[in-house]
């Protein structure tokens, strides 16, 4: 088999939407015509982390590699017959620059796999050292596995950053005839998707992980809680949890030892507050997920009652390696007090979107300026990134140098979170994007505590104002006191970190509020109430872009010369403004 | 009761409540929504009052009451699609379609919902009707991408 051409086709959520799924069937069809078939194995991936539409690659038996990004049907003919068979790879879609410098940056340990291997194909997993954790754990003595954990520093990534070898070991030591292991993939965040990839790319490590976790504390039972979202995400590791069954990784005796352990999936229904743990276990008990106050922690007193470790999914995915290469080795990446890596989800205004996997302490700015390929637009700089979604912050461009660990990330009012990065320029707004998320948590929040369903609701309706051009000076001293009363006083997590993404704009972007209540203006110019749709002369490269979008006619414009809007015709639909890059219509 | 309610009752014979979210997720996936006589059924399967089941049902966005439209439309809403504009999107939506997110278009034909970034965000903004994405959507091609939906619609015949 080894002697095979391999091709690679990343097909994960992503790359399917782009036509990866034809693509792969178009390659099928033309080596079949030309009876090259039995040369080539085709691979059909989860997706590597990069939005390049439809990826693929070419490896030569000896390991040579010739990677095609924005693969089209069209070009499928010309890389069978150009490079395939003549052996010259095909110019026109080779992968750039921009796509090698994306992995160069990086430190893949949690991504490994995710599009090198079939994640439908267990012996794939197998062959990349898949497994050799487990079968080396269940040899092992259960305490010895925590231990080795602690050792190496894991903390979770959900969001929190608890010690995982610490949570294991309260279970372990916890008294209950049945166990639990639960994994949380609920992945609420609504700008992250590191959980989806690794359940996409490489569903065994998550299982892997699990069963070990289960060892190590005394649990025959695990449940994984996924977003009713994935759906791709739930049929692969149903898949996986069937195949690893059949191999006898999972069941009565795992590996052939006398520990037992089966995994079930338990799909969410769309509720960002059933990602915070006790809320997550009352969902699957089939309740309202509703939150409960802490302690009893779920090691205690988790599923049913019962002592449970919840860990999130890049937490479980890490574990195989550590057991693989031991505590020492893991300990030795990262900061002090954050070990190992931490995979993020880049989005918004930067070039290469997507997911990244950097050792802790790697700083903002090499993020965005490392795999993150620098702004998206030329003319216009960084100024702010959000971190950590509804729970999380916006540290302003001037702190870019902060480098990415639980602690320094907290310390300036941000929290690591999910992993979910959001780049903004100049033209986002961040009084907008302290509103929408605020208008997020308004519409999650369980509503059994006062301070999160009643304050959100009255900051949302003062940031609606304020978006809107009405707002008066008071208000922003009534966010900053409305903000500080509901993280003291909520119930749980979410009401408790609900308001960081205002409190964080208030405290760096506060001349943005300013502009908006005192000027009425929006300085990204975004807040469409506040848009007087004229043209700004200086600002204006005179392209003609608003132009050829405006739905109205409203907009003269001639080759060489300044654009102009007409308020009579204008309907204030905001194509123009979305379609120029210069921020030149105010 | 219809077949399909029927062998949904069976595959959970012997369930408790810990099965109403699953139970619930199959009714939707196979009526499209939950209708009144859906939750009812499942009521006196699982021995629990239909406001219970309501109780719960409400609580999470993904269970619907009102009919699909024959294309469901998600639009995007998840950060990295607010940044580039979705909510300018959906304002748009809402005003071709002429129904606000969570309704149907009279004709049966539109359904639209706002959903919480489905993963593609390298893709912003997002709208995937019936699972077929469109990708870095701008305002402007709204109406064409209806369209090519009611083109279909046509073509295939019957509603
Ligand atoms: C509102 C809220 C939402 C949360 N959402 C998630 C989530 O989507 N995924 C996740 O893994 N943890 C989430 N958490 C954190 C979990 O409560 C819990 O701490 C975590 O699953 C523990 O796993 P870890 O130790 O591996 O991080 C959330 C917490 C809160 C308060
Ligand atoms: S934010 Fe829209 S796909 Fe992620």
């Amino acid at each position: 088999m080894s002697e095979k051409r391999k091709i690679l086709i990343c097909m994960g959520t992503s790359g399917i939407a782009a036509g990866a799924t034809g693509v792969a069937r178009l390659f099928e069809q033309e080596l079949g015509k030309r009876n090259l078939a039995d040369g080539f194995q085709i691979i059909r991936t989860g997706d590597r982390g990069l939005f390049r539409d439809v990826l693929v690659d070419v490896i030569e038996p000896d390991g040579q590699r010739t990677t095609y990004e924005y693969v089209k049907a069209e070009d499928v003919v010309p890389i069978v017959e150009e490079h395939l068979i003549e052996g010259n790879p095909y110019a026109k879609r080779l992968a750039g620059k921009s796509y090698h410098d994306f992995f160069k940056s990086q430190m893949r340990i949690v991504l490994k796999n995710c599009g090198e291997i079939d994640p439908e194909d267990i012996e794939a997993y197998v062959m990349h050292d898949g497994y050799s954790a487990l079968r080396k754990a269940v040899q092992d003595d259960s305490a010895q596995i925590v231990k080795t954990v602690t050792d190496s520093g894991l903390r979770g990534r959900g969001g929190a950053g608890f010690l995982t070898g610490m949570k294991w070991k309260f279970c372990r030591e916890a008294a209950g005839d049945q166990k639990y292991i639960v994994c949380n993939a609920d992945e609420g965040d609504p700008g992250a998707f590191m959980d989806r990839s690794v359940l996409e790319g490489d569903p065994h490590a998550v299982i892997e992980g699990m069963a070990i976790a289960g060892f190590a504390v005394g649990a025959s039972r695990g449940v994984v809680y996924c977003r009713a979202e994935y759906p791709l995400a739930v049929k692969r590791l149903q898949k996986a949890i069937d195949q690893s069954r059949e191999k006898g990784f999972l069941g009565k005796s795992v590996c052939g030892s006398p520990f037992e352990f089966d995994i079930s999936i338990m799909q969410g229904a769309g509720a960002f507050v059933c990602g915070e743990e006790t809320a997550l276990l009352a969902s699957i008990e089939g309740k309202r997920g509703t939150p409960r106050i802490k302690p009893p922690f779920p090691a205690q007193q988790g599923l049913w009652g019962k002592p449970t470790v919840i860990n999130n999914v890049e937490t479980f995915a890490n574990v195989p390696h550590i057991i693989n290469h031991g505590a020492e080795w893991f300990a030795s990446i990262g900061t002090e007090k954050s070990k190992g890596t931490k995979v993020f989800a880049l989005a918004g205004k930067v070039k290469n979107t997507g997911l990244v996997e950097v050792p802790m302490g790697t700083t903002i700015r090499e993020l965005v300026f490392g795999p993150g390929g620098g702004m998206l637009h030329k003319k216009l700089g960084l100024k702010g990134v959000q971190l950590g979604g509804p729970s999380g912050g916006c540290i302003p461009a001037a702190m870019a140098d902060t480098p990415i660990d639980y602690e320094s990330l907290q310390s300036t009012g941000a929290i690591m979170g999910s992993g979910g990065v959001i780049i903004m320029d100049e033209k986002t707004c961040m009084v907008d994007v302290a509103r929408y998320f605020t208008g997020f948590t308004v519409s999650e929040s369980c509503g059994q505590c006062t301070p999160c369903r009643v304050g959100l609701k009255r900051m949302h309706e003062v940031l609606t104002r304020v978006v809107e051009g009405e707002g008066v000076p008071a208000d922003l001293e009534f966010l900053g006191n409305m903000g500080n009363t509901i993280c003291s006083t909520s119930l749980c997590g979410l009401g408790q970190t609900a308001p960081n993404p205002v409190l964080t704009t208030l405290r760096y972007f506060r001349d943005e509020f300013d502009a908006h209540v005192h000027r009425r203006e929006c300085p990204a110019h975004v807040c469409t109430t506040l848009m007087h749709y004229e043209v700004i002369e200086d600002m204006c490269i005179k392209c003609g872009a608003c132009a050829k979008v405006c739905p109205a006619g409203a907009v003269t414009w001639e080759r060489g010369k300044t654009a102009r809007i007409d308020p009579a015709k204008c309907t204030r639909c905001n194509a123009c403004n979305t379609a120029c890059k210069y921020m030149a219509i105010r | 009761m219809s077949r399909a309610m029927d062998s949904i009752l069976k595959k959970y014979r012997r369930a408790g409540i810990d099965s109403l979210i699953p139970m619930l997720q199959d009714v939707q996936a196979e009526q499209g929504y939950l209708s009144k006589d859906a939750v009812a059924e499942i009521g006196r399967h699982l021995k629990v009052p239909a406001s219970k089941i309501y109780g719960v049902a409400t609580f999470y966005n993904q269970f619907r009451f009102e009919k699909l439209g024959r294309y469901h439309i998600q639009i995007c809403r998840g950060t990295a699609c607010h940044v580039k504009g979705s909510a300018t999107l959906q304002k748009v939506l809402e005003q071709q379609l002429g129904v606000k997110a969570g309704q149907t278009t009279r004709d049966g034909l539109f359904s639209l919902e706002v959903v919480a970034c489905i993963g593609a965000c390298g893709l912003a903004p997002v709208i995937s009707v019936n699972g077929e994405f469109h990708a870095s959507v701008k305002q402007e091609e709204v109406g064409k991408i209806l369209d090519v939906y009611r083109r279909r619609a046509e073509s295939e015949g019957g509603v």
